[in-house]
């Protein structure tokens, strides 16, 4: 009825500028190029290749067999919140309350949440790159305006304070940390986090710390930027059990923040969300009273392909930083002389091996690809093996 | 190499004792003599017993029949369950010995090519030894996960190819 011949609009109109400024994911239209292919050996994959362990499973199973299939507070299960609050200050021994702590679809509603409740119009947000792709949408879809900040190969990709420096203006509200890294693996150390404080708080930034690979870190223990002196009340750190439990498809994550900003979240989840799936909610109070012998195990999988795969790539010659956490390595594939696009296309074409290109997660991506070592040893050695022949008949032209 | 490491290689032994030393070392990010020197040595200590597969039997069409017995013993001396239990353990055709808690005292189980292969040999060789008070035999009619494989092949949701 309201077609657009009887209305005479223009088809363009009906979708908001906002949403039309945003350029489509770099990642979708690779994906387009590997959908329907089952040749291939995909190094795309940026989630575990681990089905949830069974005894999480289990326990949603038994949540339904009971019959919860409620509603839970907006806030989420209160049991759930206290263990999430008993991790934390285990991992990172700062003490919040479970009123701090608000439960969410996915770290990626969490994040959302996080941007629209500080956001005013034409706010300035520091996005660290290269980095995942929702942020700077989100920022944008919230009013605000993200402003990259590159990171380089020479510092392993982490954050140093005269990057940090160089982006900021009156205007600038928050940054965001997401370390462990995806793309580049790359991970802040406490030292390094110290080294950002004086400036952050100089500035009166708020900290916006994506900690979901967190206890994906292989080397040394993962630092949250909220247990360093005075941090807690500028940090809203998220988290979730996508990466540590294999839970992506359940959706369940969370935020922990000074109690105003948790309250202005909890008001926009309420009317958005309304509350995480109680389903969800239950497999991961499962996951955090249960989870940590599994856990442990597929972190230690993990950790092997990353040993061989990294030491494979830089044997290759594409040279690759040791990547302390997440599930990704980083390779540089300058040496080729193609872009990362065109190596990523036609290393999908030549090889049959799909990896992301670098420049997918930020300009300063450009001449690296990303490759998920989430995926077995025996598809890792194939992988490797073909990348090499590849390498071979490209040397520098 | 650290206690950590060791267990670590322990681990993945267990589970894949095919992987070479080579590919090991890179595992686990120490030398390939670190390696073999540290598998000997856990041989040697009698910790790695041996390098087992596990074997479907049923997917090759073979007919293996496996039964598990309950003994119950009733000891004649001070030699205690030992005696009874290795003399058991000596026949080729009992797979695994426990001594266990419950109403009986011995579980093992045997494996026979047909039923009445392993009812006989329970009725031959077991029954009639001068401790043994009585055995209940369970026949395996299915296998669905053996030491700590499972044996059964569900179809695994695919992973989208690309993802964020």
């Amino acid at each position: 009825m309201f077609s657009e011949q009887t209305t005479g609009r223009q088809k363009v109109e009906r979708i908001s500028r906002r949403v039309q400024e945003i350029p489509p994911s770099g990642i979708r239209e690779f994906f387009d190029l590997v959908m329907g292919r089952d040749d291939i050996v995909s190094l795309g994959v940026g989630e575990p290749d681990f089905a949830t362990p069974w005894h999480i499973r289990e326990a949603c199973i038994y949540s339904l067999e009971k019959g919860y299939t409620t509603y839970t507070s907006n806030q989420g299960l209160l049991e759930l919140r206290e263990l999430i609050c008993e991790e934390v200050q285990e991992d990172q021994g700062v003490t919040y309350s479970p009123d701090s702590v608000l439960i969410t679809t996915g770290v990626s509603e969490a994040s959302d949440l996080a941007l629209r409740a500080i956001l005013n119009p034409g706010d300035e947000v520091l996005v660290p790159e290269p980095s995942y792709v929702s942020y700077k949408p989100c920022v944008s879809l919230a009013g605000g305006r993200p402003i990259p900040v590159e990171t380089r190969r020479e510092d392993e990709f982490r954050l140093t304070p005269e990057g940090l420096e160089r982006e900021i203006t009156p205007r600038t509200k928050a940054v965001i940390l997401s370390y462990p890294n995806n793309p580049t693996g790359a991970i802040m150390e406490r030292r390094d986090l110290e080294e950002l404080v004086d400036t952050i708080n100089e500035h009166d930034l708020l900290v916006i710390s994506d900690e979901v690979y967190s206890k994906l870190t292989y080397e040394g223990r993962h630092t949250s930027i909220a247990r360093l002196n005075g941090m807690m009340e500028e940090t809203i750190i998220l988290n979730g059990f996508s990466k540590s439990h294999a839970m992506t498809g359940l959706r369940i994550g969370y935020a922990i923040a000074p109690q105003e900003i948790i309250d202005a979240m909890n008001k926009i989840h309420q009317y958005t969300m309304l509350c995480a799936p109680i389903t969800a909610q239950m497999g991961a109070i499962e996951a955090l009273r249960n989870g940590s012998v599994e856990m442990e195990r597929m972190k230690r999988e993990y950790n092997h392909r990353r040993r061989v795969f990294v030491k494979g790539l830089n044997r290759i010659g594409l040279d690759c930083i040791t990547p302390g956490g997440a599930f990704y390595a980083f390779p540089s594939i300058r040496r080729t002389g193609l872009g990362s696009e065109e190596f990523a296309a036609r290393l999908l074409a030549e090889q049959r091996v799909a990896a992301v290109p670098g420049n997918a997660f930020g300009r300063c991506g450009e001449g690296h690809i990303r490759c998920s070592y989430a995926t077995s040893l025996e598809e890792l050695k194939i992988a490797l093996d073909r990348i090499e022949e590849f390498v071979n008949q490209h040397p520098r032209g | 190499m650290d206690d950590d490491r060791l267990k670590e290689l322990l681990e993945v032994v267990e589970h894949s004792p095919k992987i070479p030393p080579e590919e090991l070392a890179e595992m686990l990010g120490v030398s390939v003599s670190e390696v073999t020197q540290s598998l000997d040595e856990l041989e040697e200590r009698g910790v790695i017993r041996n390098y087992k597969a596990v074997i479907d039997w049923d997917a090759l069409g073979e007919e293996y029949v496996y039964a598990i017995i309950e003994l119950k013993v009733a000891l004649e001396d001070r030699s205690g369950y030992d005696a009874i239990a290795k003399r058991i353990a000596g026949f080729p055709e009992v797979r695994s010995v426990h001594l266990v808690s419950g109403d009986h005292d011995l579980s093992i189980t045997v494996r026979g090519r047909s039923m009445k292969s392993v009812a006989f040999f329970v009725a031959e060789k077991i029954a009639p030894l001068k401790e043994i008070r009585g055995t209940v035999t369970h026949f395996v009619l299915k296998a669905y996960k053996e030491d700590g494989i499972i044996l059964f092949d569900d179809e695994r949701p695919k992973r989208l190819s690309i993802t964020p």
